[in-house]
């Protein structure tokens, strides 16, 4: 199968039409339930995922968690049973899951400022609906979002990209299901944009040395991009949020 | 812009998916002409300045191609006289999907600039794209995109004329609907100028039918019944393998049957072509027959005349009726072809008839005749060419095909070399331009850069030693005292890496030739030849780049320690293997290179002896070399290739170099080490073998190598001194084929090199002629710090693939090899009989295969004409003889043969033998120079003849 599928065509576009340094489509949205404290709804691609966040509050359960020094961040990661091509079993608790979970919570750990909340606990709930490839990166500016509609103070935006290599030469953004399947190995980079600092890279096999630094670069600047996006996101809502109560925006 | 395409498949299990994907939509894809003045520049090589010349259109115009053209006239289209071509996405797409051959040919054409492709991605952009419509066809969409950019670029450039063409009539007359200019291919290659050559290139489709045509043969199944049917199990699928000696009949090989398929007749075959995958149906086993023996040749000459088959038919039949119980196979019927496979076919014309329709006779008698048509049969009649099937109706008796290239004149020497590169697979065409504009400028200089890079060992005497008029001379040796009463054995290898970086053209070119291919008075190089004659080659006192291999050895040829750099070398003398033998023999000479030679000489000898103790195989097969007339390029003599000491010496250190390389090279790169590994044949391969020694009274032993080493130097015999030989030749032929493998994808035990016996074995010492070489010198390179990887050396996949190609090439350029020596055997006996001694390799039921030494030929005796049982022989199967009398010919024996070659067929000559020594009345022949000076062939045949048809009188009385 790889060997008479290339991923970059000739003429430079991808499988589905895009070229190397594409992003996919991102749409989102914040605030789409109510119950919890914040939430957010993102689309890249075909990938789609909610986040829920819930607290500050008192830490639950096994109250000896709690820290002195800062919030207790809890992530759960779970997709639908309905996400992929064949349905899944279980939902959540396998180890794919609870690595991702992981994962995430070191991503969030990064950007959330936890030392304004000592001895209480932060809840995040991501659910994945459609999974297209790139689950984490998707998952984690989700998340982003829904920490942002919750009002907790964050350092910076934390964003996610993946980056490949096409033909084993070119690098590419923002790698999609088709691609990962067909393709080489995927560099996934959790990153604060504005500050340049990388909190989590994966590489799902290994890149030679002389591919490496120009695939995390365009990684990088897959992270500024879905950064920019967001941004642009989160002001709409704020806008949107603010005028209801009678604010009046400045052009 | 942003849609989706969604669409079921079927995974592997069986459960239907529906998958959906992305789309984008663009707005920055671009028209590829230079003159409109809204979109921008792209890369493009339409260009103004070429006009595609047809009648049919008063105008320059551009061409717009539909896929059936691309899949289907591809021939036509990689004739330069075609220009301007747009080629769109969605026709692109589906021709990758349909064959991918085809779209490496396409690729290759719109790479080339002077051919003025373009490549328009109708399917992202903006106003190109429409979604497909409900219930729509796949292929009604695809036509629908394609008619939509021809509108589009009709709109868009109003100024310039578009021409699409299509040979799908639906489309076409959709086309007309929509304004769009449309024509069929046949109209339009009618109407190029200088269109006569190419006429002749088109692929006819079955529109010419007349209605009134008797069909030949039954209808085929439709794709669908056949899956139905095989999924029920009335049908079976397997591939069709045609019979060499009888057109009417071939085999099915079905996977998960015991026994092949066999399939008879007119109706039996139904227009399967060898390596056909096909569905059939088994007959009741009532009606279950075994294979005939009969040879049946196609004779016929007409198109429509089927009498002849039906004759040949009915002999068929018959035979089938007599036939013997114990031989009847699972019989049944081709009902449909599932895949075709065919390819390109080389041959020549047949006969003398006049007309556009002629018969192409392919030279691999397993493939029918075809049906050509042309224009130029006058000028064919005295080529080789090159033909390809496009269709079989049913009302016809042959394929119809269309006419590719000529080759050249037939039964030259150019020609034939050409026909078994082509027949072989060698890639064989000039080197490109980009491939040479990645050689060194001449003067090629060493800068003080390079010296410092390398060890100096300028100074040292080394020389080399290769078989004479050898110009790629890739491995040079030197042998000298050092301190402690030690030696230091060096062995110098051409750096061809330092010319050859990865990811070049060249470097590509090179891995796809993977092997430097030999004919007899040609070769194909592997890399061009300014490397391979000059820069790389170590010739005498000359400078040149090396990669050493150095050890340090005591006089029992102990290895103290082992040293791998690059190196500077100057080989003081480059010597033949006999020139070699005379400086080490001649005891007058003492000069350092006569000293370290002797040196090498002594070493080498211990080391073989250590390695044939520890169980390697010495191997026999009959080689030979062709002496050609320099001028005028004929052979003038056959020759079995003289072996020397120095032969064994040089071969002894080469090993020794591989296998020290094969140790480095793992330890540093356990998961992508190219090695070279020779599997274990399982034991039943060895069954001739054990055979053949039981009757001489040796018990082969095959259990081990080394077990089989040390029978076969036991077997030998006082009176027969050749028998040794046959029996290596016979165990030789019991090997499996060595192959590269990346260490990651073996388990360790694996590795074993069973000819060598050795645990671990590489290539490392031919680079110049051998692509794995490279690779192992690119290996070697890292791990002594003298250069950095790359990722493609690294990824055990990529080397897999590498991998596999090599050993594919390599198999092929060995038949390559062996089919250009048959040739010029050929050649060297036409018109010449000669009689000559030769010993019996097999005894068969009614030949004996007879091996003679002298030319390394092997070919049959018959004792009777085919089919026949002799009635001067009696065939013995247990003990594998043949009586006549009270004479018994055993395996090995020792006899005296005439030689003659038989031309009646231009395409496959082949050997007549007739029996001289020992005499036996009424089959032998006169020895030459006895009695008649000259036995004319003829009379002899016909005299064979007479006999054959008296036996078989004899055979009906008996029966």
């Amino acid at each position: 199968m790889s060997r008479n599928k290339e991923l970059l065509s000739k003429i430079g576009l991808r499988l589905d039409g895009r070229r190397a340094n594409e992003l996919r489509r991102i749409r989102c949205k914040l605030g789409v339930f109510t119950e919890p404290d914040g939430s957010a709804y993102i689309e890249q691609g075909l990938t789609k995922v909610l986040a829920a966040v819930y607290g500050p509050h008192q830490v639950r359960g096994q109250r000896s968690k709690a820290q002195h020094d800062g919030a207790l961040v809890n992530c759960q990661f779970s997709m639908a049973v309905f996400s992929t091509g064949e349905r899944k079993r279980r939902p959540r608790g396998d180890r794919k899951s609870t690595e991702l979970s992981m994962h995430l919570q070191q991503a969030l750990l990064a950007a959330i400022k936890t030392e304004l909340y000592p001895w209480s606990q932060i809840d995040v709930y991501v659910e994945v609906l459609h999974a297209d490839g790139g689950i984490y990166p998707a998952c984690v500016n989700a998340a982003t979002l829904a920490l942002i509609d919750a009002g907790i103070p964050l350092k910076e935006y934390v964003c996610a990209c993946t980056a490949s290599l096409a033909n084993n030469d070119v690098p590419m953004l923002d790698i999609s299901h088709q691609e990962e399947a067909i393709g080489g190995p995927t560099l996934t980079v959790a990153a604060l944009p504005m500050s340049g600092k990388i909190v989590l890279m994966e590489m799902s096999q290994r890149f030679h040395l002389d591919h490496l630094p120009k695939v995390l670069e365009k990684a990088l600047q897959g992270c500024k991009d879905v950064k920019n996006i967001l941004d642009e996101a989160v002001r709409l809502h704020v806008q949107d949020v603010g005028s209801s109560t009678g604010w009046v925006i400045k052009n | 812009m942003f849609t989706t395409k969604s669409f079921i498949k079927k995974n592997k299990i069986g459960n239907y998916l529906k998958h959906v994907r992305e789309h984008y939509i663009r707005d920055d894809i671009f028209c590829g002409f230079s003159c409109c003045e809204t979109c921008s520049l792209v890369e493009s090589s339409l260009t103004e300045e070429y006009v595609n010349k047809c009648s049919l259109f008063k105008f320059n115009h551009y061409l717009i191609l539909d896929t059936n053209i691309i899949l289907e006239q591809m021939d036509v289209l990689e004739e330069p006289i075609i220009g301007n071509c747009i080629i769109l996405h969605t026709v692109l797409k589906e021709v990758k999907h349909r064959s991918l051959p085809i779209y490496k040919r396409l690729m290759s054409i719109v790479d080339n600039p002077s051919r003025h492709f373009y490549i328009f991605t109708n399917d992202h952009h903006k106003d190109t794209f429409m979604p497909q419509k409900d219930g729509e066809l796949i292929n009604d969409y695809n036509d629908r995109l394609i008619r939509k950019a021809c509108s589009w670029y009709m709109d868009h450039l109003p100024n310039k004329k578009f021409v699409l063409l299509t040979d799908d009539r639906a489309n076409k007359n959709l086309a007309k609907e929509d304004e769009i200019p449309a024509v069929t291919t046949t109209e339009y290659v009618k109407h190029l100028d200088e269109q006569v050559a190419l006429g002749d290139k088109l692929k006819k489709k079955d529109s010419e039918v007349q209605k009134d045509a008797k069909s030949i043969f039954p209808p085929h199944l439709s794709t669908s019944a056949m899956l139905i049917g095989i999924k029920e199990g009335k049908l079976y699928q397997g591939t069709f393998r045609a019979s060499r000696d009888n057109f009417l009949e071939g085999f099915v090989n079905v996977e998960g049957f015991e026994d092949n398929v066999l399939v008879q007749g007119r109706k039996g075959l139904n227009r399967a072509v060898d390596g056909d995958v096909v569905a059939v149906q088994m007959f009741d086993k009532t009606e279950w027959v075994s294979p005939s023996e009969i040879v049946l040749e196609d004779e016929g000459v007409s198109e429509e005349n089927i009498k002849d088959i039906q004759k040949n038919e009915n002999e068929l039949k018959k035979n089938a009726k007599n036939s013997k119980k114990d031989e009847i196979r699972p019989t049944g019927c081709v009902v449909g072809i599932i895949r075709r496979k065919w390819r390109q076919y080389c041959g020549i014309l047949q006969g003398n008839s006049d007309g556009l329709y002629q018969i192409f006779v392919p030279a691999d008698s397993s493939i029918p005749k075809i049906r050509i048509e042309t224009r130029q049969a006058e000028f064919l009649r005295s080529q080789k060419f090159i033909v390809t099937i496009d269709s079989w109706p049913q009302h016809s008796r042959y394929p119809h095909g269309h006419f590719v290239r000529a080759l050249g004149k037939i039964g030259q020497q150019s020609t034939e070399n050409e026909v078994v590169l082509l027949e072989h697979d060698v890639p064989h065409s000039q080197f490109s331009e980009e491939v040479l504009s990645c050689l060194p400028k001449l003067p090629w200089l060493i800068t003080d850069d390079d010296v410092k890079k390398r060890v100096d060992l300028r100074g040292i005497d080394i020389c080399s030693v290769d078989p004479p008029g050898c110009t790629d001379i890739d491995d040079a040796l030197h042998c000298r005292p050092i301190e402690g009463d030690r030696l230091e054995v060096g062995v110098h290898i051409a750096d061809v890496s330092h010319f050859i970086r990865p990811g070049t053209a060249l470097d590509l070119e090179a891995a796809s030739r993977a092997t430097t291919v030999y004919l007899i008075n040609k070769r194909i190089d592997m890399v061009p030849e300014l490397l391979s004659s000059n820069l790389c080659s170590l010739r005498g006192g000359e400078e040149r780049f090396a990669f050493s291999c150095i050890w340090e050895m005591d006089k029992e040829a102990n290895i103290i320690n082992t040293r791998f750099h690059k190196s500077i070398i100057k080989s003081k003398k480059a010597m033949t293997y006999e020139e070699a033998q005379i400086t080490i023999d001649d005891k007058s000479k003492n000069d350092s290179i006569a000293q370290s030679l002797r040196n090498l000489n002594m070493l080498a000898k211990i080391l073989k002896k250590g390695r044939l103790q520890k169980g390697a195989l010495v191997l026999a097969s009959p080689e030979v070399k062709i002496r050609m007339d320099s001028e005028t390029m004929e052979p003038l003599d056959v020759e079995i290739k003289k072996m020397f000491e120095t032969n064994s010496m040089v071969e002894e250190f080469m090993l020794l170099a591989n296998i020290s390389v094969a140790q480095k090279i793992l330890e540093d790169f356990p998961d992508c080490a190219m090695l070279r590994r020779h599997p274990t044949p399982p034991s039943t391969n060895f069954d001739p073998l054990v055979k053949a020694g039981k009757h001489l009274g040796f018990d082969m032993k095959i259990d081990s190598g080394k077990n089989l080493a040390q029978s076969l130097d036991d077997a030998t015999c006082e009176t027969n001194p050749y028998l040794n030989t046959m029996l290596r030749i016979l165990a030789t032929r019991c090997m499996l084929q060595a192959v590269y493998f990346p260490s990651g994808a073996m388990q360790k035990d694996e590795y074993f090199h069973y000819g060598l016996a050795v645990p671990l074995y590489t290539h490392f010492t031919s680079p110049i002629r051998r692509y794995a070489d490279i690779i192992v010198h690119r290996l070697l390179a890292v791990t002594c710090g003298a250069d950095s990887t790359y990722p493609n050396l690294l990824n055990k996949q990529k080397t897999v693939e590498l991998c596999q190609n090599l050993n594919y090439r390599n198999r092929m350029a060995q038949y390559a090899g062996r089919a250009s020596v048959a040739f010029n055997t050929h050649l060297f006996f036409k018109g010449k009989v000669q009689d000559e001694e030769g010993y019996v390799l097999y005894v068969r039921k009614n030949a004996l295969q007879i091996l003679i030494p002298k030319y390394g030929l092997e070919c049959n005796l018959f004792l009777a004409t085919k089919g026949e049982t002799s009635n001067i022989f009696e065939y013995d199967e247990d003990n594998q003889t043949q009586k006549a009398g009270n004479l018994i010919i055993h395996s090995f024996d020792r006899v005296v043969v005439r030689m003659s070659l038989d031309s009646k067929n231009i395409q496959h000559e082949k050997f007549t033998l007739q029996l001289v020594e020992p005499f036996i009345e009424g089959f032998s022949v006169q020895p030459l120079g006895q009695t008649e000076m000259e036995v004319d062939t003829n009379e002899a045949k016909t005299d064979k003849k007479r006999k054959s048809t008296s036996e078989k009188g004899n055979n009906k009385r008996k029966s």
